[in-house]
């Protein structure tokens, strides 16, 4: 890489700092403001259906953040990131689901699929799952758990490469299959739906979307803010070491199992908390989250936008699922068609991503071959 | 129950007679056939008491053209003409009806006016259903014989014993004999004489089929009182013998069936992982779409199979032979092309190939959906691959597997064969270890590559004509094998075509001895954990690549 720098850096520059107060403050004041506050017929005006659709993007962008933090910086390709990003909503969905009460459709304190499934009690798993602190650790801490022992499992013996790719894809199938089931207890095939409130406020109302809109853009401007750190500090250099050359790092006397495991870790619980706040504005979350297909649609997103760089993959989550949500309607049979000459042509003429495209000529050849593309 | 036994002496004799007017009558065939066309005439007459002699002296007369006419009259389908001939009466599945004359079932167009329906009522029918079993039981052709048979054993009826009796004194065929003495001794384990009892599970314990286990523990079901249907001590040993005997067998072809229908599955993954393992192991290509490559070899098979039936019907038979070329050419040149275009852009950046190949599966199966629609298409199998071979009583081998297993072996051979003996094999191999020297002695690599690809792609293909046979076809069919053939490489160990072929056997057989013991579901999750912890034992996998190329 070109910043050969030593010493304290500041995470980001007072124009990257501008930039940023200003697209949070967008976000933050600037929607609420416009579907709240002003009349619908306005010119300004943010129709409602904007706002969770919106919401939703931003919980694919945090995905997308947390993914381009191993891949873009420590060239660590997971395809398995839809676990974290469905643990974390299975984890929301849970508490959602039990602060229903008794306005199932069976009138039963229990879930309704376990009424169904004719459960006496409670499995020990959901306990503690009504109290909206306990959901919200869970959301941080099982993805964080899960993708620490993995990590820890896997970069112990050195796997590395398209062969923790294909790990992370078969941990995610693993997972997939264990959810269908409705012995595991998490709904099944239905997976945990018909939502009715979240901290007492109701889901349908639009405040409360609003909420969770502005709850959605201080999360991912929080991790956008830690990614920096991250990255802009001597643990960042050391990640981009074992992108860029692995075996020297470790000459060099840096353990690297550490490192890995860290950042690997710091992005499964940034995903797990994408999750949490995906499920209360889609209200639904089922297995089909954790489909092999999912995960690998996640590194699109980054790619698209551009890897080694925090703006890009957010750009490209964005991108990719407004083009989603518009094809989809639009011309069906033509998204997979879009989808596919994404991954070809990104990864054949847009190896640096759409942020990629706007650095100067001179700087652009320095960056080739594509960060994190060398094994 | 001694009545009956008392009627079947009785009708013993009177099989005697019958035999003997049955070697009267069949030198004379013209008598023969006189008696069998007034009998036939019988059943049309107005008087149910003539009906059910007629039905009795065609069930004596012993001929097979009596069947149609006898299951109309049992199914009141039969109709009387006024001339006194005889019609059966077919309703058609999408309506409508169908009348045929009988004994000849040539279909009528126009029916005569005044057709009534025979009478019948319920003694006709028993009649009936006893005359069909009867002729069953001693019909000309084996296969109906055995199905009668084998009906007599599913369900057996006190008032057949007699009936069952008498065929299996004339029973030649071994087979249809042994249904019919097990359905005897199913009928006789209730009955009153312990000797017949004790016979009766002594055959049941050495024919051991499971079906029969449950009547077994029935009869040694202690109730609440404390008695037992067997009151005989030594009746009840041999049941229990009889039963253990049963056990012991259902666990052996339980065994016997996880080994074959693992090792199945082990070919199928065999097939599907061999060129996996050829452009992963020998290229280090990630072919995310090599499932695609399956799924067109299947859809291959599926155009040639439409061609036969459209051009040459009267070949059909051949069809998935002619398939085996067709997809190795067409896959091979869609793999090749997709080497030239994409991927050698890509090599030395396999992250990238990653996306790039699931990119291009995903405009394979979108393509694929709009060319032949997003339903499974159908592929038949012809005669030689459908059905089964029956190893053992109850134990069907289907034949579509046993060719799959063979033709895994085949494919297996030859490509261990072209890798090692051509020079082809020897240019692959002499890249794989070291491109810049095969490079300086002359090899062009750029070509080996497009063929290795070409070549992995087009094994991927033979093994969607193998699966076309023995599941649905449609354009996801792919998806369901990537993952698997993955670990299969993985677990074989990188670059090792014999480790592909260990790894998916054991796999293979892994996952189906499994499956009975904790469900499909949990099988498969214990195999991929498994898989995770086996690679975190031996990262290299079952077969390590040893010396300088490990390094590379």
């Amino acid at each position: 890489m070109n910043e050969i720098q030593l010493g304290r850096r500041p995470i980001q520059s007072r124009r990257q700092w501008i930039a940023f107060l200003v697209i949070f403050a967008v976000g933050a004041v600037g929607v609420p403001v416009l579907n709240l506050a002003v009349p619908e017929d306005s010119f300004f005006y943010v129709p409602n259906y904007i706002v969770p659709l919106v919401g939703k993007y931003l919980c694919f962008a945090m995905v997308a953040l947390a993914l381009d933090l191993i891949w873009g910086f420590a060239g660590i390709l997971s395809l398995g990131h839809g676990v974290f990003f469905a643990a974390g909503g299975y984890a929301m969905g849970m508490h959602l689901m039990r602060v229903i009460g008794r306005e199932g459709v069976y009138a039963s304190d229990l879930p309704d699929f376990m009424v169904f499934l004719d459960w006496k009690e409670l499995p020990w798993w959901w306990w503690g799952s009504e109290h909206f602190a306990f959901a919200a650790v869970a959301a941080l801490a099982v993805p964080g758990l899960l993708a620490f022992a993995f990590g820890w499992f896997a970069f112990r013996s050195r796997i590395s490469g398209v062969y923790f790719s294909i790990i992370t894809q078969a941990l995610t199938f693993a997972m997939m299959l264990l959810f269908f089931r409705n012995e595991t207890g998490f709904g099944g095939n239905n997976g945990l739906t018909d939502f009715k409130r979240i901290l007492g406020f109701s889901l349908q109302s639009e405040t409360t979307r609003v909420g969770l809109f502005v709850a959605s853009v201080t999360a991912l401007s929080g991790a956008y803010l830690l990614c920096r750190w991250i990255v802009s500090s001597k643990l960042g250099r050391v990640l981009r070491a074992v992108r860029d050359a692995e075996q020297r790092a470790l000459f060099s006397g840096y353990d690297t199992f550490y490192f890995k495991l860290f950042v690997w870790t710091v992005s499964g619980v940034l995903c797990g908390l994408a999750g949490a706040l995906y499920v209360p504005q889609v209200g639904i979350i089922n297995p089909g989250e954790l489909q092999p297909a999912n995960s690998i649609e996640m590194a699109i997103w980054v790619a698209v936008g551009g890897r080694g760089t925090l703006f890009g993959p957010l750009v490209g989550a964005t991108l990719v699922n407004t083009a989603k949500s518009v094809l989809t309607v639009a011309a069906p049979d033509l998204w997979l068609y879009f989808l596919g000459a994404l991954f070809v042509g990104v990864t054949l003429w847009l190896p640096a991503g759409l942020v990629g495209l706007r650095l100067p000529k001179a700087w652009r050849r320095k960056r080739e071959p594509a960060p994190g593309g060398r094994e | 129950m001694s009545d009956l036994l008392r009627s079947s002496r009785r009708y013993r004799l009177w099989l005697v007679f019958l035999l003997c007017v049955q070697a009267l009558a069949a030198p004379a065939s013209a008598e023969g056939d006189e008696a069998f066309a007034s009998a036939l005439a019988g059943l049309g007459s107005s008087s149910r008491t003539r009906m059910i002699e007629a039905v009795e002296q065609l069930a004596a007369l012993g001929d097979d053209r009596a069947l149609p006419a006898l299951e109309a009259l049992a199914d009141r389908r039969l109709r009387v003409g006024p001339d006194g001939a005889l019609y059966s009466l077919t309703s058609l599945v999408g309506g409508g009806e169908v009348v045929k004359r009988i004994p000849s079932l040539e279909i009528v167009s126009e029916p005569p006016p005044g057709l009534r329906k025979a009478k019948v009522n319920n003694r006709v029918k028993r009649a009936a259903r006893g005359a069909i079993a009867r002729l069953q039981l001693r019909a000309s052709d084996p296969a109906v014989r055995l199905a009668a048979a084998t009906k007599m054993r599913t369900q057996p009826s006190v008032e057949s014993a007699e009936l069952i009796r008498a065929a299996l004194a004339e029973e030649t065929h071994a087979n249809i004999a042994e249904a019919l003495r097990v359905a005897l001794a199913q009928l006789q384990l209730e009955s009153e004489s312990v000797e017949l009892r004790l016979a009766a599970a002594e055959t049941l314990g050495e024919f051991g089929d499971a079906g029969l286990a449950p009547q077994l523990r029935d009869r040694l079901q202690v109730d609440s009182e404390g008695h037992r249907p067997e009151t005989d001590s030594q009746v009840v040993r041999a049941l229990e013998a009889s039963l253990a005997a049963i056990e012991r067998r259902a666990s052996f072809i339980e065994f016997g069936a996880n080994l074959f229908y693992g090792t199945s599955l082990a070919s199928i993954l065999c097939l599907a992982a061999l060129g996996l393992a050829i452009t992963f192991g020998l290229m280090g290509v990630i072919n995310m779409a090599h499932g695609e490559m399956v799924m067109l070899g299947a859809y291959a098979t599926y155009v040639v199979q439409n061609l036969f039936l459209e051009y040459a019907p009267a070949h059909f038979d051949v069809y998935p032979l002619a398939a085996i070329p067709v997809a190795f050419m067409v896959v091979g040149a869609i793999g090749m092309a997709m080497e030239r275009s994409v991927i050698r852009h890509l090599y030395g950046r396999p992250l990238e190939t990653l996306l790039a190949t699931w990119g291009i599966s995903l405009l394979l199966i979108q393509s694929v959906r709009l060319i032949f629609g997003a339903q499974n298409v159908e592929v038949a199998n012809p005669e030689w691959l459908s059905g089964g071979i029956e190893v053992a009583y109850g134990v069907v081998l289907p034949r579509s597997r046993i060719a799959i297993i063979a033709f895994a072996v085949i494919v297996v051979s030859t490509i261990t064969f072209v890798l090692q003996r051509t020079s082809l094999g020897l240019r692959v191999r002499a890249v794989t270890q070291n491109r810049a020297m095969a490079g300086a002695l002359g090899v062009s690599t750029h070509r080996v590559d497009m063929w290795t690809f070409g070549l992995g792609c087009a094994i991927a293909g033979l093994g969607g004509v193998a699966l076309s046979q023995i599941g649905n076809v449609g354009p996801e069919l792919g998806r369901g094998y990537i993952v698997d053939s993955f670990l299969v490489v993985v677990v074989g160990g990188v670059g090792k075509i014999v480790g592909t072929v260990w790894a998916a056997f054991g796999l293979g057989l892994l996952n189906k001895f499994l499956e009975p013991a904790v469900g499909a579901v949990f099988g498969k999750i214990l195999v991929l954990v498994f898989i995770i912890l086996f690679i975190q034992r031996r990262p290299q996998g079952l077969f390590a690549q040893r010396g300088r190329a490990a390094e590379a």
